[in-house]
């Protein structure tokens, strides 16, 4: 099965105490099944169900269903400035 | 060309870089650290970004305020730690006069903070730091003690 590299910023980051983690790219899984598993792994609880998602540095929504190569990235709340 | 610097902004060179000699009108902003936030005292910050993307929304921002407006702008933005009463973020815009200069600049300053991976680490005078999150209740995720987060 193919895998798929995620990427944490900031305080998701520190709650899954890494940033990157390499997910398996199930048949027809999309970022609400990224999302799902990232919030049951030890830490990630606490990130919320519909995060904000980039995938190739654009904003997805949660049936934006990823393809192997592409790069995910969850994002919080965006606090520049 | 990257907006993400880790030393010092000078707004002078961001206005100097979009002067010309048909804009007579030129807007700066600048976002300096503050000293506090929700009431606390803030000693120091740390920002972070997801820096190709954060490069990418910001050139798109330009080039959207440069295909509304009439003007010429630039934009920089600090990464890691910034003392207090520094500049964060500078925009600079210019243009023939100075409702399409103000207009830009705000229009660039705003869709930034919106839409710019650019997140933000505060430490407090009692020593705790927090994430912080316009979206949060209090705008902030507090960092324990053990350096997990809430």
């Amino acid at each position: 099965m193919p895998s798929i590299p995620v990427l944490l910023f900031a305080r998701y980051a520190d709650l899954l105490g890494t940033s990157r983690v390499e997910l398996p790219l199930t048949d027809g899984c999309t970022v609400a099944d990224l999302v799902r598993h990232l919030r049951s792994l030890p830490g990630g609880e606490a990130i919320p169900e519909r995060p904000f998602v980039a995938v190739n540095m654009v904003q997805v929504d949660a049936s934006h269903r990823p393809q192997p190569g592409d790069e995910v990235a969850l994002l919080p709340p965006m606090a520049g400035g | 060309m990257t907006i993400l610097t880790r030393d010092a902004i000078d707004p002078g060179a961001l206005i100097a870089a979009v002067s010309a000699p048909e804009r007579g009108g030129i807007a700066c902003f600048v976002g300096a650290v503050r000293d506090h936030h929700e009431g606390r005292g803030v000693v120091g910050l740390e920002y972070s970004a997801y820096d190709a993307m954060a490069d990418a929304v910001a050139a798109a921002i330009l080039a959207e305020a440069e295909s509304r407006w009439p003007v010429a702008v630039a934009l920089r933005h600090r990464l890691g730690p910034v003392p207090i009463g520094e500049a964060a973020v500078v925009v600079a815009a210019a243009g023939g006069h100075r409702d399409e200069a103000f207009a830009a600049c705000r229009y660039v300053i705003e869709e930034v903070k919106r839409r710019v991976p650019i997140w933000k680490r505060e430490r407090y005078v009692d020593g705790s730091e927090a994430w912080v999150d316009p979206t949060a209740a209090g705008g902030l995720h507090p960092v324990r003690d053990d350096g997990t987060v809430s």
